[in-house]
């Protein structure tokens, strides 16, 4: 079943290819303007590339994530979904994995580039890709609980904002942690390892809620 | 009593500034927060008597054209 | 204690209940809270650090507890509200949500006041004030939510499901923030150990802290008894107690 949704899914993320690019093009955006806002200077860059790399990939996942249950729910697929009382966990598994192929993927596959932009070196570069790995599925994940409170909200936007950014602090604070403490040559393991703890409790415990989110908003 | 006159109270041995200012804060923000909550109690009665009244004209008038 | 607790649920018993506590509350928290924070301005004494600064911790450090035990308050109601489909509780989350964003918002400017005179900076990226800072934009994020929605019920549910995950959140967040913290700057100039607050001091600010709980649970019942009406103004005992016509 969650393949059935996930093939669905990727049709129309190929149909609609705004949904992915956008996201990806304000990612390298915000990268390009980092330098030009703080200076060209590469030393100071190296040491904010950390910062600024994860700070780029949050804004962009969450602008992906506002369109995210939009059409569905327009369409009425949530409500059917929800009215036939079973597949909705597979929907939202699917709807996150989709999530992170579109936009988590493509930021991961993008890192070697802005590495060389920001000038990080190897081991940086390494556990910069590492962290971009793990981080960006709890990302997806997050994201498709903000998407799925505010589904019929009016408003949307900047609340998604408000919402979902405090529960990311924690991903930003070891994923950067992580690169800095590889740039320094320290060993990161331990960073990594609270990055897969909270990716799997993220797993566990967010699709409930955003079941739970859904069944609200159609209700 | 720890201050020696009125105008030491105030000082508060050189900190005067930030101990005022954060009871100030403090103050002003509850009590805001007081006159908020009753403010919405009193436009929640004047909403409620006003809808009241339309109920009571729209039913006068209805009254009054079936007469 | 549930048989006491369950005929509350209804709405409007628990105006009633409410309406009768509240004059209470609010005189006693006046009075307690006054008083308390008059016996910790004129007549504790300074600290031998801080000097009179320490004065601020009367509305400071009560401020801040208030400002998670309404959170955690907050949280009970909306997993009530999810879980039983209780009507009240789902309204007393959106009552109790601005009344802990203000106390929120005054341990954190308290608490700027405090830190210029004694670590130099109106801010410091310490553990608690980032947290604090969040638990702040949870509450926000609570109200926004529910202003979002044109449709109440839906509103005060996903609002109450934001309650709820906030929750789990909170201890993540803060020592996950706490870890950085320790991380970045070492704890320095932020860490003042006071094992064992003098009695001296202890007293004022246990009773202001008594003060800011009443204050709370007084503006708490009054801000409920306005959703209640709000929520069931087409109902007759709303006109019958209001004395409509």
């Amino acid at each position: 079943m969650v393949v059935t949704f996930l093939r669905r899914e990727l049709v129309l993320l190929g149909r609609q290819k705004a949904d992915w690019l956008n996201p990806l093009l304000f990612f390298i955006i915000v990268l390009t303007l980092f330098p030009l806002g703080v200076g060209p200077e590469p030393n100071q860059l190296r040491i904010m590339a950390p910062g600024i790399v994860w700070i780029a990939a949050l804004l962009s996942v969450l602008l992906a994530a506002e369109r995210l249950f939009r059409d569905d729910y327009r369409n009425g697929v949530i409500e059917q979904l929800v009215a036939s009382r079973q597949g909705l966990m597979a929907f939202v598994l699917a709807k996150a994995a989709a999530n992170w192929l579109s936009t988590g993927l493509p930021l991961v596959l993008i890192s070697p580039v802005v590495a060389m932009l920001l000038g990080v070196e190897a081991p940086a570069f390494v556990a910069m890709m590492l962290t971009l790995l793990l981080g960006t599925p709890l990302l997806s994940i997050l994201s498709v609980l903000g998407a799925a409170l505010t589904m019929s909200a009016d408003k949307g936007g900047i609340l998604l904002a408000l919402l979902i950014l405090p529960l990311y602090i924690p991903l930003l604070i070891f994923a950067s942690a992580a690169i800095e403490a590889a740039s320094m040559g320290l060993p990161y393991s331990g960073q990594l390892a609270i990055l897969v703890a909270m990716l799997l409790l993220a797993l566990a415990l967010v699709p409930l809620a955003v079941a739970s989110a859904l069944r609200i908003n159609v209700s | 009593m720890q201050f020696d006159s009125f105008s030491d109270f105030l000082a508060m041995g050189g900190y005067g500034f930030y101990i005022w200012l954060a009871y100030g804060l403090t103050y002003g923000l509850l009590i805001g927060l007081v006159v908020y909550c009753f403010w919405e109690v009193k436009a929640f009665h004047q909403n409620f008597r006003q809808k009241l009244a339309r109920a009571q004209r729209i039913k006068q008038y209805q009254e009054a054209e079936h007469r | 204690m549930f048989k006491w607790l369950h005929p509350l649920a209804k709405p409007e018993t628990l105006y009633h209940f409410c309406g009768r506590l509240f004059p209470w509350l609010m005189l006693s928290a006046i009075g307690i809270l006054l008083f308390g924070n008059l016996w910790g301005l004129v007549f504790a004494p300074q600290d031998y650090q801080q000097f009179d600064t320490v004065r601020i911790i009367y509305i400071h450090v009560p401020s801040a507890l208030l400002s998670m035990s309404t959170y955690t308050m907050m949280a009970i109601a909306a997993f009530i509200a999810l879980v039983w489909q209780v009507k009240v509780a789902q309204w007393s989350v959106l009552a109790i949500a601005p009344i802990g964003a203000v106390f929120t918002a005054i341990s954190l400017l308290t608490g700027m006041a405090w830190g210029k005179p004694m670590w130099g900076t109106w801010w410091e990226w310490d553990a608690r004030l980032t947290s604090q800072l969040i638990l702040l934009f949870l509450y926000l994020g609570v109200i926004a939510l529910y202003g979002a929605f044109s449709d109440r019920q839906t509103g005060g549910k996903v609002a109450s499901l934001l309650a709820v995950i906030g929750i789990v959140n909170i201890p993540i967040i803060h020592f996950s923030v706490e870890w950085w913290n320790t991380l970045h700057q070492g704890a320095s100039i932020t860490k003042f150990d006071t094992p064992s607050v003098h009695p001296s001091m202890l007293w004022p600010l246990l009773i202001s802290l008594l003060g800011f709980y009443l204050l709370m649970l007084a503006l708490v019942c009054l801000r409920l008894r306005t959703a209640i009406l709000e929520h069931e103004q087409h109902r007759p005992w709303v006109r019958a107690t209001l004395g409509g016509h």
